[in-house]
């Protein structure tokens, strides 16, 4: 089915679309086409290949907005890990998805051969992936380009950890984010989300830190206003 | 060089690099001819058409972080971690300083309020010119800021004075 891609914006879409581009057609001159998450290229084709739906960005860039639980990695995004084994040079961390990912004990900010970062099997790490491709064993990293950890590293000595779907993670990301601006109010706490779905939270009792995981578990599919009154029910008994 | 009727140099040998010098120019070109000759008919190419690289104007993008303008992913709420707070909104800053920038071109991003530059300017202005002066005009200007104390008239000049026998 070929349909045109400014009639779509915004509406749902679903794998095998063709998508066409009539702007590249009229221009003699054309432009560079991104095609996000969600959209395959095939010779001079767009094809959507995951339900959802989909979205511009001047000038052009186009995406699927999908509600899928299965992370797959990509180069750039932040996410939490776990460690799982210690082999030698490397880490192996689990981050959810299809192949454990490795992570170099020199990744960390201040290690060198002889100061080994102190990290533990089972402990979390929050990193980037530095190689993320289909082919290729992911690696990650907890410094940025230069050599700074940046928050990322070791952390979450108590505090839950638990997995929402893809969609809500980036949900909660967005500037905009609602959920977020209703949840602050409530009571001090500390929160790391990966992009992987994983999301970390600590408050000061555990009791709290139960409030805030279930209150975003159940985020996934509420109404605004639904949330709304669940937040007014927790912000009056937490004062 | 060779004289007539004698043995002939085989042409391998006339090709030779200490050959050439004295060879005539026809004979020259005769063997540069064969040569060319030799090397064309040793040169074999494929009958391909040629490889023309295509440019590619689709782009694929796997990652989501270009397409939605996500935040830093460690957030703390109400002090709880001031340290990561200070981080959230430096990263979270980072991120929308391009947008910003256009906003804020007519404040031009002031660090320092007038007000307080000021401040620090009336205070420079006296150390710097202390900074200026000989030592030995030192306590004039301090005499200056406080008209008060007038002990000494800075108008005195020091000469030497003979001790008494």
């Amino acid at each position: 089915m070929l349909c045109c891609v400014k009639e779509k914006i915004g509406e749902a879409v679903l794998p095998g679309d063709l998508l066409a581009f009539e702007i590249q057609k009229s221009e003699n001159k054309r432009e560079k086409l991104i095609c996000g998450p969600g959209l395959r290229r095939d010779g001079e084709d767009v094809f959507v290949c995951k339900s959802g739906i989909l979205r511009h960005k001047e000038p052009n860039l186009y995406w699927i907005d999908l509600q899928q639980r299965r992370y797959v990695p990509a180069k750039g995004e932040s996410v939490i890990g776990i460690v799982t084994a210690k082999s030698g040079d490397v880490f192996k961390v689990d981050v959810g998805g299809s192949e454990q990912a490795s992570l170099s004990y020199l990744a960390f900010e201040g290690a060198t051969k002889r100061n080994r970062p102190n990290v533990q099997v089972g402990d979390l790490v929050y990193a980037q992936f530095i190689i993320a491709n289909k082919d290729m064993e992911p690696e990650l990293v907890c410094i940025d380009s230069c050599g700074r950890a940046n928050g990322m590293g070791v952390f979450g000595a108590g505090g839950l950890l638990f997995k929402v779907s893809l969609g809500l993670v980036r949900k909660l990301l967005s500037p905009q984010s609602e959920i977020v601006k209703d949840l602050e109010k409530i009571f001090p706490f500390e929160m790391v989300i990966g992009l992987n779905g994983r999301i970390w939270v600590k408050a000061k009792t555990t009791q709290q830190t139960l409030i805030v995981a279930n209150i975003l578990e159940s985020c996934e599919n509420m109404t605004t206003e639904q949330r709304r009154s669940i937040f007014g029910r927790v912000s009056e008994n937490v004062l | 060089m060779a004289s007539d009727g004698t043995a002939k140099l085989s042409k391998n040998v006339l090709r030779m690099k200490f050959m050439q010098r004295g060879l005539d120019a026809e004979t020259r070109k005769q063997l540069e001819e064969e040569e060319k000759r030799i090397i064309s008919d040793e040169h074999w190419y494929l009958d391909l058409p040629e490889l023309k690289e295509k440019e590619n104007f689709i782009i694929e993008e796997r990652s989501f972080l270009p397409c939605e303008d996500l935040l830093y992913g460690r957030m703390s709420f109400k002090g709880f971690n001031p340290e990561v707070e200070k981080l959230m909104t430096l990263m979270n800053s980072q991120n929308r300083t391009e947008d910003v920038e256009e906003e804020e071109q007519n404040k031009t991003g002031v660090d320092v309020s007038d007000e307080e530059m000021a401040r620090r300017y009336e205070s420079l202005v006296g150390s710097i010119k202390r900074k200026f002066t000989k030592k030995r005009n030192r306590p004039a200007i301090q005499g200056e800021d406080n008209v008060n104390s007038n002990i000494r008239s800075p108008k005195i000049k020091k000469v030497f004075l003979k001790p008494q026998d």
